[in-house]
């Protein structure tokens, strides 16, 4: 199990070909409370860079974006009745979906725990 | 902090925005609105009657018939019957009060000066306003002000809050009870203190305030009402007094009066109504409305629209085609490139608590 990070404040905890993804507690804060998280459809096939759910705060929405090319494999049921989850538990029970990755050589491209922290410093 | 018409306002405190919203409508909270314009106009012979019919010439409401102590809500139109700001107006002795949005404020001044030529049109640059709102807002106030017991829903008073000359009405912009506290800046941050203070009264900042009063279905200057919409459209003709309609005692005399009491007449092309959208997705101002999920028939626009905590739905306002207006008509707002299907729902999202 490897964890990553991106420069857009998200996580991807990758085991084999698929990883859970979420946003990083640094993210969760900025975005303040959320009322609504929704993930596109089971089966949708993305280039990295691509939206795969948006998070709707009280007072906006915004993009959570695929880290890497793959294919949405399901969202967080969770998240339909209690959204905030992912605002009290977002590196956690918060996790948005689960991704399978497609093109692994990808992931080399993205930070560690440590360049993370750098760039939140 | 966020920036507010050239201010630095809180969007919320350590609760947070829903938080806040639950709180104000559960026990009390407490809003710094001192960005707002309070202005004061009297007439330069000193009577009150001719402030109130200058102001008229500007405003589509009864001044004249305002008792003293009480106040109307009511907009300044422009020549298209467009809304220029909407506003508070009192009555206090000789005086006229006016509290007007911070956006349109230097606007709204020069306005008076400049047509109000019998007036004295007074900025009050050295008053703070203070909006204490909820069920628990009169027991709050009342500890430092035992008068406001016997204040009614748009009653207006000069009250002494612990020492510093206050003038409260008994209103708001949230639904529910409560009062809005016109006191001298030096006074301002003890008497704040001295209110949150006091059990159950709690901090609250703009996005609570925009979600309470998108429930409680009030206009946002700039979003719902502009220079392009009339009362009328807006469904405000209610604050339209029949003195002032067609066959009144001081029927028109505002600008746009021809436009305006034509569509009382004639009817509109589009009015603004509440929209509860299916679903959990907040359907935001700008959003496009459509009677078709193909989108092949635009009807209208959301013009302002949020997750409602209380309602714990999204709710949104907007314009639509006059047809559509009904409360129960289906429509399509357009959200992501997605049609959402939506109702049109009568206003208030939330019964009205005012102390009638």
């Amino acid at each position: 199990m490897t964890l990553y990070f991106t420069k857009e404040h998200e996580w991807l905890r990758v085991e084999g070909e698929s990883a859970v993804v979420g946003i990083t507690k640094h993210a969760a804060e900025e975005l303040g409370e959320l009322v609504f998280v929704e993930v596109r459809d089971a089966g949708t096939e993305v280039k990295a860079g691509e939206s795969v759910a948006v998070v709707e705060s009280v007072k906006a929405a915004s993009d959570i974006y695929a880290p890497v090319d793959g294919e949405v494999l399901e969202g967080n049921a969770a998240l339909t009745d209690d959204p905030a989850r992912v605002s009290s538990d977002p590196e956690g029970e918060g996790w948005i979906l689960k991704f399978r990755i497609t093109n692994p050589d990808q992931l080399s491209g993205l930070l560690d725990a440590a360049a993370y922290a750098a760039l939140i410093a | 902090m966020v920036p507010f018409a050239g201010y630095a306002m809180p969007l919320n405190y350590a609760d947070g925005i829903m938080a806040e919203h639950r709180h104000v409508r559960t026990h009390a909270g407490l809003f710094d609105v001192s960005h707002m314009g309070q202005v004061k106009v009297r007439a330069r012979s000193g009577s009150v009657e001719a402030a109130a019919k200058a102001l008229e010439r500007l405003v589509p409401a009864d001044i004249v018939a305002i008792k003293n102590g009480r106040q109307r809500y009511t907009q300044f139109t422009n020549a298209h019957g467009g809304i220029l700001d909407d506003l508070m107006v009192a009555r206090l002795d000789d005086t006229l009060l006016l509290v007007v949005n911070a956006a349109c404020k230097a606007a709204d001044i020069a306005l008076m000066q400049d047509e109000l030529v019998d007036c004295l049109v007074e900025p009050l640059e050295e008053r703070a306003l203070l909006a204490l709102q909820g069920p628990e807002a009169e027991q709050a106030l009342a500890a430092l002000a035992p008068d406001v017991k016997t204040m009614a829903f748009m009653d207006v008073r000069a009250l002494d809050v612990d020492g510093a000359s206050c003038v409260i009405s008994r209103s708001g912009y949230t639904g529910e009870d409560g009062f809005e506290i016109s006191v001298p800046a030096l006074d301002a941050s003890r008497v704040a203190r001295q209110l949150l203070a006091q059990p159950n009264v709690k901090p609250i900042g703009l996005g609570a305030r925009d979600s309470l009063r998108l429930e409680a279905g009030m206009c946002l200057y700039g979003a719902d009402i502009d220079e392009t919409t009339t009362p009328v459209e807006a469904a405000l003709e209610w604050s339209i007094q029949k003195s002032r309609r067609k066959g009144g005692a001081r029927e028109g005399g505002f600008p746009g009066a021809d436009i305006i009491l034509g569509q009382l007449e004639n009817g509109v092309a589009r009015r603004r109504v509440g929209l509860l959208a299916e679903g959990r997705a907040p359907v935001r101002g700008g959003a496009p409305l459509y009677s078709d999920p193909a989108f092949a028939d635009g009807i209208g626009k959301v013009t302002s629209g949020a997750f409602g905590p209380t309602v714990e739905a999204p709710v949104a306002m907007g314009y639509v085609a006059t047809a559509y207006a009904a409360p129960k008509s289906p429509v399509f707002a357009e959200l992501r490139g997605r049609a959402v299907p939506a109702v049109v729902a009568s206003l208030p999202f939330v019964p009205a608590r005012f102390k009638r």
